[in-house]
Parts: structure tokens; C-alpha cells; sequence
């Protein structure tokens, strides 16, 4: 009996208890006059991390009254988190966002400072995409520090070895490219299959060729997924599934493990995978050698798809930017404007770690691929945000459920676009 | 009736002294109750704190479209949740694997804890160690169990992979993880590696309650190994068993760590349990409200089991033991 009822006790509290996680973030600012930001950002490890202290360390030298308080997070554990203490209603005063849905749910329920008024100065000061995902209601609520985007990183030496002359175009183009790798042994895409995002790349991207940006920004505004354009994205990336050509256990492979798609790709075990920006630096910490596959990476744009309304110089992505917690001190606004100073954001982008958004930061990039993300961006002629960020996350997180089970064979194009639909009008 | 009070004097005198008794004792209970119900306070406030009002928090949140931002909850939705729960199909099918996991468990996981428990009660040399190596699985928590498994389970460079390379079978699999038909029985080893040490130990204690003299006896009677486990052993151990039995099908039905951290309930949610589908929509999607309808299901399955299993199955062994205010004395 003292057993049984002290686990079915625990059992009652377990099952509750991830709702009453409390909230625990910390007051504003202090009576000593002296006043407190609460940062929180998610660059959990070097560089950006150092940067991100050395920049706070110089701002409290220059305004002695403030004090920066920095509390790095592991991006999942800051998702949590910032959810915990949101539904407390007392959201920190700084803190990492990648615009789009999740800050609409968070603008809407009124945790978020309009920042409207302080950044129309410095707009022109931003490349033009970087701060759209921010921008809600044509009201500005969060301040970018980069900008990134997705596309095919590729190793040139096994597709030489394939045979391939130069990185596919098309859609037609790429789907030879992976038989011929096949053919000559080589596992033609490294993916993380448990991860479920990195999958949902492709379905945006066919998206986006086949229908043009307007078909994502219109289901997104009706909650209507179950159009053709839709459905003919989820029949390609079928057509290519059918290739089988990831590696093998994909389907557990996580993105950044020692085995997982990054590694594969920076063992030289894979010929390509579809990442961001990030791709060369996280290929290079989680290979064996941890040097990666050097020159010997490329990028290129994802290829067009015959017949479709969508220009390949369309890009696909995101950026890390920052927004400002309702009951922040003021000097929250003056130290995110310090942030975004042309010479901060150099030092940010000398790591290559960072593709910037500010004008003229872009000749600190030293690595040569961060190089061709940031032309590539710059040259772009339209942007589409991740959908898991620009669309509510309950649909975001669909799209990338089902996707994940078009790639693993156990749902068809149809019942994708119908499980997202259906996700929307819950 | 004055004839009997005088004939027997005994029971004149002793009449009003016993009802006198019964009144001062009476009395002392009443007196007694207050300081307990003071001692109680903290514990009582701790509880309804951390355990009566998230419970009613979250069965109060069930009934709303709830995003988890700001505030309270304000689209009510009565029983729209609890509807959606019945076709989900990937709850429906957490109901499925968590069925499973039982099932497993108690065909395979109890009866090996089982087995080792009488082994290692044997003599044996160096029995002390695995005693200890058969627990140290146990000691480890759940999360750093699954990131083990996670590495030994790697499809290419994992350390299952490299044993069967050895033995000639490179390609027979290691993929398991991968595989949707498959993950649900990984899960269900890492689990039976995790938590046998623990039974173990439960019915090893169990066993050496059991009084030397009923083996002899049963020996002496002529009885075989298997007979004197039959019965005298088995039937000894059943208060032990059926306790096991049930933390084990608690442990299933709650089970989340060790799954998020190797599977994330993946692929295509093969291997998804109740626990980890809430935390999906409640931390993922932020449909809290949905989650929380999850939650109060698993609660409410919990309950009932625990209820039921208490009332049919572990009736004889905690006959006497449930004790109401002062009812030991009657």
C-alpha cells in the first residue's frame, strides 16, 4: 500500500508537473540605480558565445549603470524554457527569435515590445530581407543579426568521381546526379531523418519552384495546404525517395551527432546534403578529424523544377535576430542598437559563424563558402522563412511530421498536404 | 437485579469503570487529533501545491485551445480535446506501444529479474559483484542510459554494428533504431537493461525474507529444485512480485526520458509513448491545451489501474495494513 500509493502520488505529479514548471526569470531592473538586462540568446557555444560576452562587456564599459546579464541556452532547452516563463507572463528582456509564427503568438499575446518606433531610423541600415521576418503587421518587433539559407552543399570530389560535370539545376538534373553517384557506390545525400526539419526543406523548396512564394504566403494566410502545387512538391520529392539515396539508418540519424547528417557529410561519407549556412562549421566540429572535407565543399542554389513558377534566385531560410520583453528597462533598446553597430556585427561575422545584415559588415566574411551564402542572399530576388518558424508551430511542426513520413514511405503526397490543412484548422 | 448486583459484585464494579475508560480514551482521540492535523499542515500544503492543484490546473486547461502564451486560458472548448484524443491516430497508437511495453515487461523483463534474483541467492563465487554490476544499470539515470544506447546503437560506427561485423553479419542490421517495425522492441531492451537490476534486487530481498526452515522442510519432504520453487518459493514471493509488477506497468505507462532521448518517439512516431506525445504538443506545437487533455488521460489510466490492481490484485497483501484514525486499537 505505502508503495503503490506514493507512485501513483508521483504519477500525479509527473503528468502535471510539465505545466507547472514555474516561471523563473528575474526583475527588471534594480533600486541601486543601477539597471539589469536579462539576455538570453542561444549561441550556447564558441565562437559566438565569447562574442556575444566581449560585445556586452564592452557596452556596460561605456554605460557603467547597466548590467548585462547573459544567460546562454541550448536552442531546445531555450524553447522550453522561454515558454515556461512566458506563461508566467514575465518574458526576459532581450532574447533570441526567429520571427514569424512564434513571435506572432507571442506579439499577440502581448510579451513582446513594439520596437516600430526605435528602428524606423536604422532600417535602411539592414540588407532588405533580413528584417521581413520581424516585421508583423508592418510594425517592426524584432532586430536581425543575420541571415541565412538553405541550399546544396556538395562534395566536389565524389561528384567528380560520379562523373558529374558541374552541380545539377534542375530537378531532372539532380535526380541523375544521385543515380550516377549510386552507381559509382557513393551515397549521393546525407539526412537526418529523426531530426524531422531538415526533411522539410526539401518539400518547402519544391514549393517554392513549382508554385512561386505567393502559393507558401497565401496557404499560410487561408490555412489551405491541399493544393496541386502542394501536392506536385510532395510527387517530387517521392521521385526522389524512390532513388533511396540517403544513408543508411537515416531514418534515426539525428543532425549533429557523431553519426549523424553533418558528420556524414564532413567524414566525406555523403556526396551533398540541403543545410544552411551553418553547414560548413558544424561539418567540421562533428567530423572525425574535425577539419571537415575543406575545399573540397561547394554550394549551390536548390535546383529549378521544369514547368514550375519559381526562379531559382528565390531563397530559402532564416536568420537569428533578437526581440525585447515587455517590461524591459530602456536600456534594452540602446544595447540592441550597440548590437547591430556596422563594427559589432564585423566582429560577429569575422567568425564565420554569422552571415550579417548590416551594410558593409559582409568584407569581414573570411570563409569562402559563408562568401557564397552571403552573394547568393544578397543577389536574391525573393525570401521565404522556414515554415516550422513562419507558419503557427502547431502547423510548422505538421508539415514536418509529415513530411518525415512521406520520406519514410508511410504517407502520399495527398495525405501530407491533408494532415497539414487539417493541423491548420485545429 | 439487586439480588444479581450483590451476588456478583464483580460485574457492578467493573460496568461503569469500562465505559469510563472508553470515554478517556475517547476523549485522549479527540485531544490527539489537533497537534496531528498541525504536524500535517506543511506535508498537506507541499501536496496541494506541488500535486492537487497542477492536477486541477491541468484538467482546468484541457477544456480550452490554449497556446500557452500569457495568462490564463479563454477559449473554452469543453470536451473538444478529449474528442480529438479518440482519433488521434498516434495517440491511439501510444495507447498501443504502451500496451506492448506491459506485455513485454512482464513476460520477459520480470521473469529474467526473476531468474538472476534466485541465481545470485544461490552460493556462488563473486556473488556480491554481479549483484552489483546487475544494479549499476539501475544507478544510472535515464537520460545518460539512452545516449549510451543511442552510440551503441549508431548505425554505422555503433558498437552493436561492430559486434556483428565481427561475427560475419555486418549487414543483418544495427539500423534498428531506424527502422519503424523494430524500434519499439530497442526501446523495450533498453528498458529491460535499464530496470532488471532493479526488480532484481526486489525480489532478491523478497527471497531472503523467505525463512531457511521452508526449504529445508520442502527438502526434507523430498522436493525437487523445481517443486520447492513451485511451491514454496514462488508463493512466498508473490506480495513481492505483484508490487514489482506494478511499478513496472507505471513505469510503462509514464515512460518518457529514455525514449525522448534515443528516439524522440520516432521514426514516424513508432516508438512514441503518452508522455512523449504530450510533450510534443504541449512544448512543440504549444497546443497546451491539447496536451494537457494527453496528460489527464495518462493520469486518469494511471488511476484507474492502479485503483483496479489495488482492489483485485494486491487485496490479500494489504489486508490489516490500511489503517483508518485510531482503528488500530478495535
Amino acid at each position: 500500500m505505502h508503495v503503490s500509493r506514493r507512485s501513483l502520488l508521483g504519477l500525479a505529479g509527473a503528468s502535471a508537473s510539465a505545466l507547472a514548471l514555474g516561471a523563473c526569470g528575474d526583475g527588471g531592473s534594480g533600486k541601486d540605480g543601477k539597471t539589469t538586462v536579462n539576455w538570453w540568446h542561444i549561441s550556447n557555444t564558441d565562437p559566438m558565445l565569447s562574442v556575444w560576452a566581449a560585445l556586452a562587456k564592452d557596452f556596460e564599459a561605456k554605460h557603467p549603470d547597466v548590467t548585462i546579464k547573459i544567460t546562454p541556452l541550448e536552442n531546445e532547452a531555450f524553447k522550453s524554457k522561454l515558454t515556461t516563463v512566458t506563461q508566467g507572463g514575465s518574458p526576459p528582456d532581450l532574447f533570441s527569435t526567429w520571427g514569424g509564427g512564434v513571435l506572432k503568438q507571442q506579439v499577440d499575446a502581448g510579451l513582446v515590445k513594439d520596437l516600430t518606433a526605435d528602428f524606423t531610423s536604422l532600417a535602411d541600415t539592414f540588407t532588405p530581407l533580413s528584417t521581413q521576418p520581424y516585421r508583423l503587421d508592418n510594425k517592426v518587433y524584432g532586430v536581425p543579426f543575420d541571415l541565412g539559407m538553405v541550399g546544396f552543399w556538395y562534395n566536389k570530389e565524389l561528384f567528380g568521381r560520379a562523373g558529374i560535370a558541374s552541380p545539377p539545376d534542375t530537378w531532372t538534373g539532380l535526380l541523375d546526379a544521385v543515380r550516377k553517384l549510386k552507381a559509382a557506390g557513393i551515397t549521393p545525400i546525407a539526412l537526418a531523418g529523426g531530426d524531422k526539419w531538415p526533411g522539410h526543406y526539401y518539400w518547402a523548396y519544391l514549393a517554392m519552384r513549382i508554385g512561386g512564394l505567393d502559393v507558401l504566403k497565401q496557404a499560410g494566410a487561408d490555412a489551405k495546404f491541399d493544393k496541386p502545387e502542394f501536392v506536385a512538391a510532395g510527387t517530387k520529392l517521392k521521385e526522389l525517395v524512390d532513388l533511396a539515396p540517403f544513408q543508411k539508418g537515416f531514418l534515426a540519424a539525428t543532425y549533429g551527432s557523431p553519426d549523424g547528417q553533418a558528420a556524414t557529410m564532413g567524414n566525406g561519407a555523403a556526396a551533398m546534403e540541403l543545410m544552411g549556412q551553418w553547414a560548413p562549421s558544424v561539418q567540421n566540429d562533428t567530423s572525425t578529424n574535425k577539419k571537415g572535407i575543406g575545399d573540397k565543399l561547394g554550394f549551390f542554389p536548390f535546383p529549378a523544377v521544369e514547368g514550375g513558377k519559381g526562379a531559382v534566385t528565390e531563397a530559402f531560410g532564416g536568420g537569428n535576430g533578437f526581440a525585447v520583453g515587455r517590461n524591459a528597462p530602456p536600456a534594452t533598446i540602446e544595447f540592441l542598437k550597440f548590437l547591430v553597430q556596422v563594427d559589432n556585427q564585423r566582429k560577429a561575422a569575422a567568425t564565420g559563424a554569422v552571415v550579417p545584415v548590416v551594410k558593409g559588415a559582409e568584407d569581414a566574411i573570411k570563409d569562402p563558402n559563408i562568401a557564397a551564402v552571403q552573394k547568393t542572399l544578397a543577389a536574391a530576388t525573393g525570401f521565404q522563412l522556414f515554415l516550422d518558424q513562419a507558419y503557427p508551430p502547431a502547423v510548422g511542426q505538421q508539415v514536418n511530421d509529415s513530411v518525415a513520413e512521406l520520406i519514410a514511405g508511410k504517407a502520399s503526397p495527398q495525405q501530407v498536404v491533408r494532415a497539414v490543412t487539417d493541423a491548420a484548422h485545429k | 437485579m439487586l439480588l444479581t448486583s450483590s451476588a456478583d459484585p464483580d460485574r457492578v464494579g467493573t460496568g461503569p469503570v469500562r465505559s469510563d475508560a472508553v470515554r478517556r480514551q475517547r476523549a485522549r482521540r479527540r485531544r490527539v487529533r489537533w497537534p496531528v492535523l498541525a504536524f500535517l499542515v506543511p506535508a498537506l500544503l507541499l501536496f496541494g501545491l506541488l500535486v492537487l492543484v497542477p492536477i486541477i490546473l491541468a484538467a482546468y486547461t484541457s477544456l480550452f485551445k490554449w497556446n500557452g502564451f500569457g495568462g490564463l486560458p479563454t477559449n473554452f472548448v469543453g470536451l473538444d480535446n478529449f474528442r480529438r484524443l479518440l482519433t488521434d491516430p498516434i495517440f491511439l497508437a501510444d495507447l498501443w506501444h504502451g500496451l506492448i511495453l506491459i506485455v513485454l515487461s512482464a513476460a520477459v523483463q520480470l521473469p529474467l529479474a526473476l531468474g538472476l534474483a534466485l541465481l545470485l541467492n544461490q552460493r556462488l563465487r563473486g556473488r556480491g559483484v554481479y549483484r552489483v554490476l546487475f544494479f549499476a544499470p539501475y544507478v544510472l539515470s535515464e537520460v545518460i542510459t539512452a545516449v549510451l544506447f543511442t552510440m551503441v546503437f549508431s548505425p554505422n560506427r555503433g558498437l552493436a554494428n561492430q559486434v556483428l561485423r565481427v561475427f560475419g553479419a555486418g549487414d543483418v542490421g544495427a539500423t534498428w533504431l531506424a527502422d519503424p517495425s523494430t524500434v519499439l522492441y530497442v526501446v523495450f531492451l533498453v528498458m529491460t537493461w535499464k530496470y532488471f537490476g532493479f526488480h532484481m534486487i526486489l525480489y532478491l530481498t523478497g527471497r531472503q525474507n523467505i525463512p531457511a526452515e521452508l526449504t529445508e522442510a520442502a527438502a526434507i519432504d523430498g522436493a525437487g529444485d523445481w517443486q520447492t520453487f513451485r511451491h514454496v518459493t514462488l508463493p512466498l514471493l508473490g506480495p513481492t512480485i505483484r508490487v514489482s509488477l506494478f511499478l513496472s506497468v507505471i513505469g510503462s505507462i509514464q515512460l518518457f526520458d529514455l525514449v525522448w532521448v534515443l528516439t524522440v518517439g520516432g521514426p514516424v512516431h513508432a516508438s512514441e509513448t503518452m508522455a512523449v506525445t504530450m510533450f510534443q504538443y504541449g512544448f512543440r506545437r504549444y497546443e497546451v491545451g491539447y496536451a494537457s487533455a494527453i496528460s489527464i488521460a495518462m493520469f486518469v489510466i494511471s488511476l484507474v489501474f492502479a485503483l483496479a490492481y489495488q482492489r483485485f490484485v494486491m487485496r490479500r497483501d494489504i489486508e490489516g495494513a490500511l489503517t483508518t484514525m485510531g482503528g488500530g486499537q478495535r
